[in-house]
């Protein structure tokens, strides 16, 4: 039997953007390759370019536009008023719900379908198991889960939801109560003036050697090198994975989207794609935790 | 809904019989422990109990009046499941009191096989709010939940008035400057991590060298940081790095700091924290007593004086000597930290 075509997922967009740019992006994400598009405020609650309203608008016209829309929460839920925005969030009643938090799922449970996201730490069939329960109509496996790891839970997993893999974008590797680029210019989180406004791509730290390492974006810390399993097409496809994630950048976002729909159709072109990934890409490219390495590592380089 | 003044249980670490019994003799209401495995987050050569040793702790604890628990608080993994479940087992058939879990599968594997196995919900499983705390109660009745350390005092208020489950909350020890169970830092740069292995940094990937102007810290060959001589050298854990952003080279994350919330007991006491937990299973039977006798004594004079409680200096200085790179803070129980 024929594997279905693999979908192309667009990640929710992790950085904070003016509002003009929002718009723009996602006028642009609607012509894109994107097949599906996740959409909302996952990283802090003080951002606010975008309300609740602006982001429903979004997803009507993505939806208008042919494509499967999800709303994704918030990761990290510490306040009353992040319970708030959650449930009104989880009782949209149109969009179906990409859960980031287990507060989300408890929420969600037994009252409509939902997406298990790469932040709900599911690392074996028992708990798969549970959340498809629950009503995890597909999951993303954490981030730093090998290859062969998935392979061995698919396995394991009793009727498994449909996998989706982040398959491309700087990782977001660590949530914080702090905010780390507040405290970059010492300030408090509570006093930040939106400091984040001004870096796109989030702010590059480098280690004293100045080799790019991490990336600083508000509460989240993320890698400096850009997660890029292109080259793994056709084992992510035998593997039965069904969706692909592409994680926003401040730029090129729509020409990546446009690399991993080709080499999805022809496989050959993978190499050749990579070459035109290069300069489009924030930082150099990294494969580690799909082979079970350091998540920094790059396929080819020596440890 | 008001609290009436609770009493506070201290609940301490222990990598080691030796280190059980100091917890014990100190003053310890519960120890918990970890077994010789990547079942628990303090997967370190030499640490931790095999079964014999953990028959003779909990014997030694019973018969002091003292509990312990057990912690199985990494993520079971693919063709391995019956390392946890076995775990598990292990506890029951000790008469350990609870043990402290994160994986939600876990969870219900112990409530299905073990249902008057206590299950206390590890600061690994990341529950920050009600809503998830509810959830692991509403589907494998955990009786106990210790939180990450990312909430103020008063959203831990909030969560202790939404919830039946008692709230442990970290008092003592190194500080994760991230959620813990949502961290990937380490394994970014060594392929090992909390989660998966139940080790943060670890020593293996460690390298010192000492240049001619100054001491370097490497994890894997990443630098993470490098001192003058008038500097006192911490471990180099990668949110605990000195980094450049901006132009500017600063501790980006976090300094090398213990958490000390000491001075906020009366608080904690007040909003209905029911247990305080000490960090540290990696560390000896030395930190572990004079850590453990201090918070006993301090938890004495908190509840003999209520919102009059102030530390005592000489507490204050045990616990200094034993800090990360002799700094304290109060974290995030400080909203400014953040």
């Amino acid at each position: 039997m024929k594997p279905r075509a693999t979908k192309l997922a667009l990640g929710p967009l992790l950085y904070y953007w003016a509002r003009e740019q929002v718009f723009d992006f996602y006028r642009a994400v609607a012509g894109s390759a994107a097949d599906i598009v996740y959409l909302g405020e996952v990283v802090c609650s003080r951002r606010h370019e975008l309300r609740a309203p602006d982001w429903l608008a979004i997803a009507r016209a993505l939806a208008a536009a042919g494509k499967e829309v999800v709303l994704s929460t918030q990761a990290l839920i510490e306040s009353e008023s992040d319970l708030k925005a959650l449930r009104r969030l989880v009782a949209n009643g149109e969009f179906i719900v990409e859960a980031n938090d287990v507060g989300a799922v408890h929420l969600l449970a037994g009252t409509a379908p939902f997406i298990a996201g790469p932040h709900l730490n599911i690392y074996n069939s028992a708990t798969l198991e549970l959340f498809r329960e629950l009503g995890a109509q597909r999951w993303v496996p954490p981030l730093e889960m090998p290859r062969a790891m998935l392979s061995a839970l698919l396995q394991e997993t009793t009727a498994p939801p449909a996998t989706e893999v982040f398959a491309y974008g700087r990782m977001p590797l660590a949530f914080s109560a702090r905010c780390f680029t507040a405290r970059r210019f010492n300030l408090q989180k509570d006093g930040c003036e939106f400091r984040c406004l001004e870096y796109p791509d989030g702010m590059l730290l480098s280690t004293g050697e100045g080799r790019p390492f991490l990336v600083l974006n508000g509460i989240q810390t993320h890698s400096a090198a850009v997660c890029n399993l292109l080259p793994f097409l056709p084992e992510l496809r035998e593997l039965g994975v069904q969706v692909l994630r592409v994680s926003p950048q401040a730029q090129h976002t729509i020409e990546i989207l446009d690399e991993f729909r080709t080499c999805i159709e022809d496989a050959t072109r993978a190499a050749s794609a990579m070459q035109r990934l290069a300069p489009l890409m924030p930082g150099a490219a990294c494969d580690g935790y799909w082979r079970a390495r350091p998540g920094i590592e790059a396929a080819g380089t020596a440890s | 809904m008001t609290h009436s003044p609770t009493r506070i249980e201290l609940v301490c670490p222990a990598g080691s019989l030796p280190a059980l019994q100091a917890a014990v003799d100190s003053g310890a209401d519960h120890v918990y422990i970890g077994l010789r495995d990547n079942t628990n987050a303090r997967n370190f050569a030499g640490l931790n109990f095999d079964a014999e040793a953990a028959r003779q702790g909990v014997r030694y604890a019973h018969d002091r009046g003292v509990k312990v628990l057990l912690a199985i608080n990494t993520y079971p993994q693919p063709g391995a499941w019956e390392r946890w479940t076995g775990a598990v087992d292990t506890a029951a058939r000790l008469g350990i009191d609870a043990i402290i879990v994160a994986d939600p599968g876990l969870m219900r594997y112990v409530s299905r096989t073990h249902p008057r196995l206590d299950l206390h919900l590890s600061v690994q499983g990341s529950a920050t709010n009600y809503e998830a705390i509810n959830f692991y109660r509403r589907h494998f009745n955990i009786r106990r939940a210790v939180l990450p350390r990312v909430l103020s005092v008063a959203q831990i208020a909030d969560v202790i008035r939404n919830t039946p489950v008692e709230i442990e909350a970290f008092g003592f020890g190194s500080l994760c400057v991230m959620v813990e169970g949502r961290c990937a830092l380490s394994s970014y740069v060594t392929g090992e991590s909390p989660n998966m292995t139940g080790a943060c940094s670890p020593a293996a990937a460690v390298r010192w060298e000492q240049k001619p102007d100054g001491l370097e810290s490497r994890l894997n060959g990443i630098l993470v940081n490098k001192y003058h001589d008038d500097e006192q050298a911490a471990y180099p854990t990668l949110c605990k790095g000195r980094f450049e952003v901006g132009g500017a080279s600063y501790y980006a994350i976090e300094e090398p700091a213990s958490l000390n919330a000491l001075e906020l007991l009366p608080e904690l006491a007040r909003i209905g924290v029911k247990a305080i937990k000490i960090e540290g299973r990696q560390r000896s039977p030395a930190y572990v007593a004079a850590v453990t006798r201090v918070w006993r004594r301090a938890l004495e004079a908190c509840t003999h004086y209520g919102s009059g409680f102030t530390p005592n200096p000489a507490w204050l200085a045990d616990l200094r000597a034993v800090s990360e790179g002799r700094q304290q803070t109060l974290g995030a129980y400080y909203r400014p930290w953040k």
